[in-house]
């Protein structure tokens, strides 16, 4: 089996800060993958390198087996999509949902877009009700589900997800997240997830990461993760603070 | 009646729908928002109400001016004060002071239309791709802008119609050449706070080229802030063409535009003060009107009022 994805000793340099010091990982085609660790641990800055949003100053990215260059071309975007964090910032505040899903189907130059954009609709969970929306008109789970039916609209094999839910309240969190992992298993596609919630990775993804100051702890599996099997003490730390506060 | 109402009411309801079921309903349905904030406020109507009024006289001029405005009678009608047969009074070579007003409403809107019409656009281009493109672009762009915004309007404006010849259509150039800057401005402001945005980041990732960007999904937003300003500046525009007029370098007689008629009335201004004083006074209604609209288009339009 091949890796999906693959990142080979990547490093991130904004300004002389490293945000990434050599990370690398391997995601097998159909797998999720988790990403953990606390703020500023480098998490989303992988996601948004791999995605070509953050510059990478040496090492490399492959996605199916080819090797990215500096620049993504067109073919990339309909390997890869991104659903980002803020559903209240990720939706253009003057376009309709109609006119969202249009975009990539405009760019890519698909023919059967009033086809595609329903079809996108209703896999989300949002009938043609909300069509002409404009986002404001929208709750933010509403919000979240455009932003994955517009990420899965160009049909990608890999969906990076920076920490979809964390922007959303706790029952509309469980929604979407059951809803990205239906899509997940009709679609077979891979997951490379970001979250700093442990619940959430150990729910969601079979592997994981954890990371700390851009650097990578540990590789874990979900498994360990739940019995506890970890060898780092950054690892611990983070198990022990999830379990939240105990009243004394 | 009850009928009517409850037509009424229902096109509101439909207009003002949670879930529109089509694109056209969608796009009416926010137009009549901002409508609606717009006409609540009493002041910017008035505006618009001057700014329409202004529309139809100029359309009108042939049927509501009751003499000619470029012939008048030298031997009977010369400087007579306003009266019942001729409403704003003549001037120095006869002519009815009313119907060079009316027609003179043309040369306005021909000159603040024109002005609007090449200088926005070119500010919106170069503020949007200054602001987005950033890096050298953006310091070329933007340093141009910079040595223009350096002149004071009407000395550039002044020096441009010099080198080009004085005249209506190259008033209208030199307006619109010195003030584009602070459309670029405003415009290349307004990008930079959304180009670091996730939906402009989102559109970056479906593969949409700079330019389809810039184009499609920025331009749109910077619209409404121009619009705003550019409605703002038209009674400065009026008056730096009137004082172009008042210069001998804009309008050339007999044109009846207001700031030329100010011009030839300042020599009687102490004795017959209507000769000035009308086109003087249609300035600053047509001005005022412009900057009402203006206020309560800011208002209606603010992309960051809200529920837009």
């Amino acid at each position: 089996m091949t890796a999906a994805l693959s990142v080979d000793r990547l490093e991130v340099v904004f300004d002389r800060f490293r945000a990434l010091k050599g990370v690398s990982l391997e995601v097998q085609s159909g797998e999720s993958f988790g990403l953990v660790g606390e703020s500023g641990s480098g998490k989303s800055t992988l996601l948004r390198a791999i995605a070509g949003l953050a510059p990478a100053a040496s090492g490399s990215i492959t996605v199916n087996g080819k090797k990215l260059g500096a620049r993504r071309d067109k073919a990339f975007y309909r390997e890869v999509q991104m659903v980002f964090q803020d559903p209240y910032g990720s939706l253009h505040p003057r376009q309709t949902v109609d006119r969202l899903l249009q975009e990539p189907l405009a760019i890519h130059g698909f023919a059967d877009g009033e086809k595609r954009i329903q079809r996108a609709l209703d896999e989300v969970g949002l009938g043609t009700g909300f069509r002409f929306r404009y986002s404001h008109q929208l709750s933010g789970g509403q919000r979240q589900r455009v932003a994955i039916a517009r990420a899965l609209i160009l049909e990608p094999a890999i969906l990076l997800l920076d920490e979809p839910t964390s922007a959303l309240d706790a029952s509309v969190q469980a929604e979407v997240l059951n809803l990205l992992e239906e899509i997940r298993r009709r679609r077979k596609l891979t997951f490379l997830m970001v979250s700093h919630d442990l619940a959430i990775i150990t729910h969601m993804c079979e592997r994981l990461m954890v990371m700390q100051n851009g650097e990578a702890v540990e590789h874990l599996t979900a498994g360990d993760l739940v019995e506890r099997r970890v060898s780092k003490d950054y690892t611990r730390n983070l198990l022990r603070a999830s379990d939240g506060f105990v009243r004394a | 009646m009850t009928a009517t109402h409850a037509g009424l009411l229902s096109r509101r309801d439909w207009l003002l729908s949670e879930r529109p079921a089509s694109r056209m309903q969608a796009r009416l349905g926010r137009a009549y928002v901002a409508w609606r904030r717009f006409s609540a406020n009493r002041l910017a109507f008035l505006g618009l109400l001057i700014i329409i009024a202004l529309l139809v006289v100029a359309a009108l001029a042939d049927v509501l001016a009751p003499y000619s405005p470029t012939f008048g009678d030298l031997k009977g009608s010369r400087l007579l004060a306003p009266s019942a047969e001729h409403w704003f009074g003549t001037d120095d070579l006869g002519r009815d002071i009313l119907s060079r007003v009316i027609f003179g409403s043309r040369w306005t809107l021909y000159v603040v239309i024109l002005v609007a019409v090449i200088a926005a656009p070119i500010g919106l281009l170069v503020g949007t791709v200054a602001g987005y493109a950033g890096g050298w672009i953006d310091a070329i762009l933007m340093r141009i802008t910079d040595i223009f915004l350096a002149f004071p309007k009407l000395i550039l404006a002044l020096a441009f119609v010099a080198a080009l010849g004085p005249g209506i259509e190259n008033a209208v150039l030199a307006i619109a050449i010195t003030s584009w800057p602070p459309y670029a401005r405003i415009a290349r402001a307004e990008t930079l706070t959304v180009r670091n945005s996730d939906y402009i980041k989102a559109v970056q990732l479906m593969g949409a080229s700079p330019f389809r960007i810039v184009l499609r999904h920025i331009m749109p937003l910077c619209i409404s802030s121009l619009i705003v300003r550019v409605t703002l500046d038209m009674a400065g525009i009026i008056l730096t063409a009137a004082g172009l007029g008042f210069l001998g370098l804009g309008a050339q007689p007999p044109l009846p535009e207001w700031g030329a008629m100010i011009a030839s009335g300042r020599r009687f201004v102490l004795d017959q003060w209507w000769v000035a004083g009308a086109p003087g006074f249609a300035i600053l209604i047509v001005s005022l009107g412009f900057n009402l609209l203006g206020d309560g288009l800011r208002d209606a339009l603010d992309p960051r009022s809200g529920d837009q």
